[in-house]
């Protein structure tokens, strides 16, 4: 019990740092990311509940949910000041690609959802 | 597959989302191609594994692979073919593995970067029971319930080389796909074979993930290519890239030392102080440097040019000649030429039905349906196993069964290929043990056994002391019809077979439910 209490404790603390140390466009992202995984995480039980019928929807709209939350965590860490050294793109190429990128999924996920 | 592979190390060089979209393009093109995607789907994930051993694994390599990843499968999945394979087989869940670790390792490197150690720790452990055991449990209820189908015939064949020639024959009779021989690594590469593994220790004496992802590739396609020679041209490029490596770095290794300047002063003057200093600092490190690298370039020049020529040499001999033209030299040096399956074909064309049923080996299915465009039974592209069976039972059974086969598929014309006048190897003789095996690896023709067809010793003889099954099958008829009365070659008796080297054993037989419909100049193909 003492270790769950610990464990308690540590994410507060987490969250507390995360709260202070990240400035405000990466929040607005991880907001996003939330939403998306929330996204999958509901098509995923309909799929469990009811079935896999269309295979191919399911398959569409599930791959849509994790293309997304994907695309949105390689944007957040190209953004992330901290990665600088890491890449050689700007902010600004960054979101061009996350868009190019983006166009490609949905022309795919359209095409695919049948 | 090499435009997927170019964009792929860049995408992991720059972290950019762009190349990695780019690299799932290609991928799809590739998809859309050729069965071997697999390999790539299997190699890319392969070497995101290793750099995460090496501690390689950084930001770019999580963004480039998840973006490929996904756009990659999705993509995939377009194609009929490859359908929801991607979910669902397993020679594509190592990509899907690897993809979830990917997430797994990010976000832990991202937490760890909040928290202290011992906080991380803490944390680390408690996940690790909960969320790691559910998500094992998980996998194996997957597997063991069969959701997740094991790894396939043709692929399976690669990892265990009997598995086809004991189960699936008709996966073993394709000559493409027999083990490789030596003879045939150096004759399409000669020198790179030697500046193979030059190359692979350049890589590995400067460890970057571009490097890493070179020697993976180098590693799995010769191992491959030994596997199966048509594979051979999945390995050809990084021949290619990884001898290039070796040849440029020895150059340049060697380039340094030579030193043009100092060959002539030490000609030209000899009782120069300066001059002797020098060669007294040379042989500090070795002697002669400069004459062991003038040496070396010169060596290597040599090699590259003798590449040269081989090269051009092998592409005009061997694989420059079309297949369905034969050409031979005569006696007195005159190239003279084999048209006999072109013939054939116009014959077909021109005086048959328009709707007439042609059977005959697969191999020639492409040809008859292009160039005769006549309704075949097989062709290259058959996967209905029991089908080609069914073909293979009617070449191998007697003339009254394999009448009963040839009336139940609607039969109107069967086409056989013959050396046996010219001396050509590829004939359906020589084939024919292909044709027994598969026709008799489905139920129906259970009741053909191999071993009828050899003689008692266990050769495989068309002469008076073979075995009388084959003796009186359908093709031995069909490929001798006439042939016992025909002069081959002087003092040879009539019906001399110039292929087997023997006379023939069944002679002056007739055909008692077909007839000869046609027979070409050198009687190479016979309707």
């Amino acid at each position: 019990m003492s270790q769950v209490g610990q464990v308690v404790g540590i994410l507060r603390k987490l969250n507390g740092e995360y709260q202070s140390s990240t400035p405000k466009k990466l929040k607005l992202i991880d907001a996003y990311l939330v939403y998306v995984l929330l996204t999958g995480i509901v098509q995923f039980a309909y799929c469990l509940l009811v079935g896999t019928f269309p295979f191919n929807s399911f398959l569409s709209g599930f791959i849509s949910t994790v293309g997304c939350f994907v695309l949105a965590a390689s944007l957040r860490i190209q953004l992330n000041k901290a990665n600088q050294s890491v890449f050689n793109v700007s902010p600004e190429r960054a979101f061009a690609d996350f868009v190019f990128a983006h166009i490609i999924l949905h022309l795919v996920v359209v095409n695919f959802i049948g | 597959m090499l435009l997927t592979y170019y964009f792929w190390i860049k995408a992991v060089k720059s972290g950019s989302i762009m190349w990695s979209a780019s690299c799932a393009l290609a991928y799809f093109y590739m998809v859309s191609s050729w069965g071997g995607y697999v390999f790539l789907i299997n190699l890319i994930p392969l070497h995101v594994l290793a750099l995460m051993f090496t501690g390689h694994f950084s930001h770019r390599v999580y963004v480039a692979y998840s973006t490929v990843y996904i756009l990659g499968t999705i993509l995939s999945m377009q194609i009929p073919f490859v359908g929801f394979q991607p979910v669902q087989s397993s020679e594509h869940m190592l990509a899907f593995g690897t993809f979830g670790l990917c997430q797994l390792f990010s976000f832990i490197e991202y937490v760890k970067s909040k928290l202290t150690k011992t906080q991380f720790d803490t944390l680390f452990s408690f996940a690790l029971v909960t969320v790691g055991f559910a998500a094992a449990g998980a996998g194996v209820v997957l597997w063991a319930s069969g959701k997740i189908a094991p790894w396939t015939g043709r692929f399976y064949a690669l990892l265990d080389p009997s598995y086809a020639k004991n189960h699936i024959p008709i996966i073993a009779s394709v000559s493409e796909h027999q083990p490789t021989a030596w003879s045939s690594f150096f004759f399409d590469f000669e020198l790179l074979v030697f500046m193979f593994p030059v190359g692979i220790y350049y890589c590995f004496k400067e460890l970057t993930d571009a490097n890493i992802f070179i020697i993976m590739y180098g590693m799995t396609s010769i191992y491959f290519a030994g596997v199966m020679v048509r594979l051979m041209l999945v390995l050809a490029p990084v021949m290619c890239v990884l001898s290039g490596i070796g040849i440029s770095s020895v150059l340049t290794t060697y380039m340094r030392n030579l030193d043009v300047n100092q060959l002539k002063k030490s000609v030209t003057s000899t009782a120069q102080s300066s001059t002797r200093a020098r060669r007294n600092d040379d042989s500090s490190s070795y002697p002669r440097k400069n004459e062991i690298a003038f040496g070396v370039v010169c060596m290597m020049t040599f090699f590259l040019m003798t590449y040269v020529f081989h090269c051009t040499w092998v592409t005009s001999e061997a694989y420059s000649s079309p297949s369905i033209v034969l050409s031979a030299r005569s006696g007195d040096g005159s190239r003279y030429i084999f048209d006999d399956f072109r013939e054939a074909y116009w014959w077909l064309r021109y005086n048959t039905d328009e709707d007439a049923k042609v059977m005959s080996w697969w191999d020639y299915g492409y040809q008859i349906t292009a160039m005769a465009n006549r309704t075949i039974l097989v062709d290259n592209n058959t996967w209905n196993n029991t089908h080609i069976s069914r073909v293979g039972q009617a070449m191998s059974s007697t003339e009254d069964k394999a009448y009963e086969i040839m009336r139940e598929l609607d039969v109107d014309y069967v086409l056989v290929i013959f050396g046996g006048l010219i001396g050509y190897s590829s004939d359906d003789i020589n084939k024919f043990l292909w044709m027994v095996r598969i026709g008799g690896s489905t139920e129906k023709g259970a009741h053909i056994k191999e071993s009828d067809y050899f003689t008692p010793q266990g050769e495989f003889r068309v002469d008076k002391s073979g075995s009388p099954t084959l003796l009186n099958c359908l093709m031995y008829k069909l490929s001798y019809y006439r042939f016992g009365e025909t002069y081959t070659e002087q003092d040879k008796p009539p019906g001399y077979d110039r292929t087997r080297s023997v006379e023939i054993g069944n002679k002056n037989f007739e055909l008692e439910k077909l007839e000869e419909a046609y027979t070409t100049e050198h009687w190479l193909v016979r309707i």
